[in-house]
């Protein structure tokens, strides 16, 4: 019965699971920044805030930026879908707006989440941030795990799971622009791994030495770890297989180029590649969401008025 | 309104935080200024907040049958850029002399055979192990990771109390106690240069890699705990997950042809250093007790025939027996032509002619020490002993002499600590790690302060009820940062894409007729 699904619906679903996936990876970059800055007797904050905004695409300003101004704006700031708050947010609003096609469950775990930020932003104010930022990434794990186990792996499903994939090769790419383009302000290898959630991971597979070829490695090509590169496009490319035509499909074209491009990369090459193929996966990511949206919500189009009768 | 030190008074030993009453040291004055307004209720919430993420994390130890959660208070422990030398170096001095030591015991005997040291301390060693004699491990490195127990005595000065070169624990908590520091108080290390304590997995795993067997293009480095009841397994896991390698227990294992192998889904795959955590006598039940299972039949004899590095090396007990340590200042003198960092606590030897009488004269005024207990255990402080307790330790020191040592009490330093509604001073002792990699001597820049919760203890161990500090090593200046290369400017990375806030608003076009 259900087998169209609206596309105003769709596209609420794409944004609830990129504007989630935001604020997971925000709550990880602005955990692993601070911490070292914490950690790190020669830092110099103003530089490290810098270059945090620098990944996230904010403009700094002229003026001297520290730990408090990054958090009021890349966490706090409900304005805004580049916080944490604003995306999250954002993405219980657009649930709401889907509400007949997300779980009960994976609704509550956003609303909730939404009504429990609020307590924390104040502990936050008397003990620091790491309690609000662990909120968010369990609760974006919840959310997940939910979408995981409460819904049919139908489009709707794959709406979401696509728009987090998309999510995730922007973030990273991001964190690893940064760290390619800049490296006098920019995060070292340990920041950069627990900034991907990946330094575990990692370490089980290199054991622990990072040096730039490894690292750039790891986060584009590995093929299990899941908030690689090549792992979230090639999630990507599944979700839009199965959501439709199978040729000449504008949306699934540039990501599979991409994946294919990652899969038979020659890693001792990759270093001078790299910035290269940064900027190509960035503008891959945004050509696929941008036919993504033409393809499916179409609906942005001027509105028709059809007159009948005289 | 009353803060937290109005209270504060100080006991009889050096204070870490002020000079006299009122007057704080240097190094302390922006921790002081940072708690000095905050009320003891909202310490108290910071650490009760503090205890619960330790219990989630798993982050325990048992106390009397029960998980509690890592008893860490919130007053750090601060050591400058001057004192971190001194100890960094005197650590470093010790385990090269220590080194140099289990090489000469277990090989050519100079030292014995010079006299520096009586055979009788070798050879009636309970942890001298013959199996061990004549293995020459890769690198000369016996002592991977070395844990050196430092006290600071009434005028302020180091001393070392005592040298753990089997199987040092507690490096965990210090990892675990700055994680938790910098999240509960993230102000206070804004405005200090602390240096950070993160490098440690990577700095064993290299040793350990380093330690491999000649000729092994890739080691498996792997962590052998004795399994999940062990006090310590919390940080057997933290270890191999901070290193990226697999946490063993001894039936995991096996040996066939003098090699080392474990039991894995894709079959039996080799090993090559094993970095374990239990002691001598459950390693091998073919060559020490044949009674335990907790550890794999074989892998001695694989270690004898070098195909398999065993960190810390079998037989290290010789070297942080008690009595030895009475000795480590002639070692240094012997082995390394240096004088001595960080000088011992007087010590006498009830072994020795003459000392015995000395110390059964004055055994009141005495601390009394088995040569190997651990973790505090069977010590006897003179002064606070009852008639009953000195009696028993007199007559266990005349039926054994060889059994103990005996040390002129020192009041060790004391740092304010939580204690109910505001600070008291405690003491506190401090154990830094110290890994080998063969070439170098590396010491974590820290430690593990250990502190007596008990007003007047002088024992620090967590198996005793002792709590735990951060301890902060303070970076000597901006100055020092390694060079980073790179231009200043930074660089254009796209705008986010931005979708709908969920709140569409329909926008008329024309109008209705």
């Amino acid at each position: 019965m259900n087998d169209v699904i609206l596309s105003r619906i769709a596209e609420a679903l794409t944004w609830t699971g990129r504007y989630v996936e935001r604020a997971d990876a925000t709550g990880r970059i602005l955990d692993a920044y601070l911490h070292r800055m914490l950690e790190d007797p020669w830092r110099d904050e103003d530089a490290a805030c810098r270059s945090l905004y620098a990944i996230l695409g904010v403009d700094a300003g002229a003026e001297p930026v520290d730990m408090q101004q990054v958090l009021d704006q890349l966490a706090f700031d409900a304005r805004s879908t580049g916080s944490i708050e604003g995306a999250l947010g954002a993405a219980r609003l657009n649930a709401r707006s889907a509400r007949e096609a997300v779980s009960s469950e994976m609704w509550e775990c956003l609303n909730s989440t939404w009504h429990a930020l609020a307590d924390q932003r104040l502990a936050a104010r008397r003990t620091g941030p790491y309690a609000y930022l662990e909120l968010v990434r369990r609760r974006a794990a919840l959310f997940f795990g939910l979408a995981d186990s409460t819904m049919s792996r139908d489009d709707s499903w794959r709406f979401v799971i696509l728009g987090r994939s998309l999510e995730r090769v922007d973030m990273t790419v991001r964190l690893l622009s940064v760290r390619v383009l800049d490296a006098a302000h920019a995060p070292d290898w340990p920041t950069l791994l627990s900034a991907s959630g990946a330094d575990e991971a990692y370490a089980r597979v290199y054991g622990g030495f990072g040096d730039t070829p490894r690292v750039a490695e790891f986060l584009l090509l590995d093929r299990d770890f899941p908030r690689s590169v090549l792992h979230a496009l090639t999630t990507a490319e599944e979700c839009l297989t199965a959501l439709g035509r199978p040729r000449q499909d504008p949306a699934r074209r540039p990501i599979g180029r991409l994946r294919t491009r990652l899969e038979y990369l020659d890693s001792q090459a990759l270093e001078e590649q790299l910035p290269v193929l940064l900027r190509d996966l960035q503008q891959a990511c945004m050509t696929s969401a941008d036919a993504v949206a033409e393809r499916f919500f179409p609906y942005q189009g001027a509105v028709e008025w059809a007159q009948e009768g005289a | 309104m009353a803060d937290i030190f109005d209270a504060y008074a100080l006991a009889d030993a050096w204070d870490e935080m002020f000079v006299r009453p009122g007057e704080v040291r240097t190094a302390y004055e922006p921790v002081l200024a940072a708690l000095q307004p905050i009320a003891p209720s909202e310490l108290r919430f910071k650490a009760d907040q503090m205890a619960r993420s330790f219990t989630d994390r798993g982050v325990t130890y048992a106390f009397a049958g029960e998980e509690r959660p890592w008893p860490l208070d919130l007053v750090p422990r601060i050591l400058d850029a001057l004192e971190w030398d001194l100890i960094q170096r005197g650590v470093g001095q010790r385990v090269r002399a220590l080194e140099a030591y289990l090489a000469d015991a277990y090989g050519p005997c100079c030292a014995f055979e010079d006299g520096v040291v009586p055979w009788r301390l070798l050879l009636n060693s309970p942890h001298f192990h013959r199996v061990a004699h004549g293995i020459e491990p890769p690198g000369g490195v016996r002592i991977h990771v070395a844990g050196i127990d430092l006290v600071r005595d009434e005028a302020g000065d180091f001393r070392v109390l005592e040298d753990n070169v089997r199987v040092p624990s507690g490096v965990s908590y210090v990892i675990e106690n700055r994680r938790a520091m910098t999240r509960i108080f993230p102000s206070l290390f804004a405005e200090q240069h602390v240096l950070p304590v993160d490098g440690y997995g990577h700095r064993l795993l290299a040793a350990l890699r380093a330690a491999a067997p000649d000729g092994t293009a890739d080691p498996r480095v792997v962590v052998l705990t004795p399994g999940p009841n062990n006090a310590a397994y919390f940080e057997h896991a933290l270890l191999a997950r901070l290193m990226g390698v697999q946490l063993v227990e001894g039936h995991d294992l096996l040996c066939r042809n003098n090699r080392v192998w474990m039991r894995t889904t894709r079959g039996e795959v080799p090993v090559h250093v094993v970095y374990r955590r239990l002691d001598d006598d459950f390693l091998d039940p073919l060559h020490f007790r044949p009674d335990s299972v907790i550890g794999c039949p074989g892998i001695m004899n694989a270690a004898m025939a070098g195909n398999v590095t065993l960190a810390n090396a079998v037989g290290n007990g010789i070297a942080d027996d008690k009595l030895l340590y009475t000795y480590v200042p002639d070692l240094i003198r012997y082995y390394l032509s240096e004088e001595p960092v960080l000088p011992n606590v007087e010590s006498y030897r009830p072994d020795e002619p003459g000392q015995l009488e000395a110390v059964l004269d004055q055994i009141e005024q005495l601390v009394v020490k088995p040569v190997d207990g651990a973790g505090g255990q069977g010590i006897v402080i003179g002064p606070k002993a009852d008639p009953d307790t000195l009696e028993r330790t007199r007559k266990a020191v005349i039926a054994d002499p060889r059994g103990f040592i005996a040390q002129r009490p020192v009041a060790l330093s004391t740092s304010p600590t939580l204690a109910g509604e505001g600070m008291a001073p405690r003491h506190i002792d401090l154990r830094p790690f110290a890994v080998h990699d063969g070439n170098d001597v590396w010491v974590l820049p820290g430690g593990l302060t250990r502190v007596a919760l008990q007003e007047g203890n002088l024992i620090v161990n967590s198996s005793q009820g002792g709590g735990s500090k951060d301890t902060w090593v303070l970076a000597e200046g901006p100055a020092e940062r390694p060079a980073s290369v790179g231009s200043g400017d930074l660089p254009e990375v796209a705008p986010r894409q931005l979708g709908p806030d969920g709140t569409t608003t329909v926008v008329q076009e024309g109008a209705q007729q």
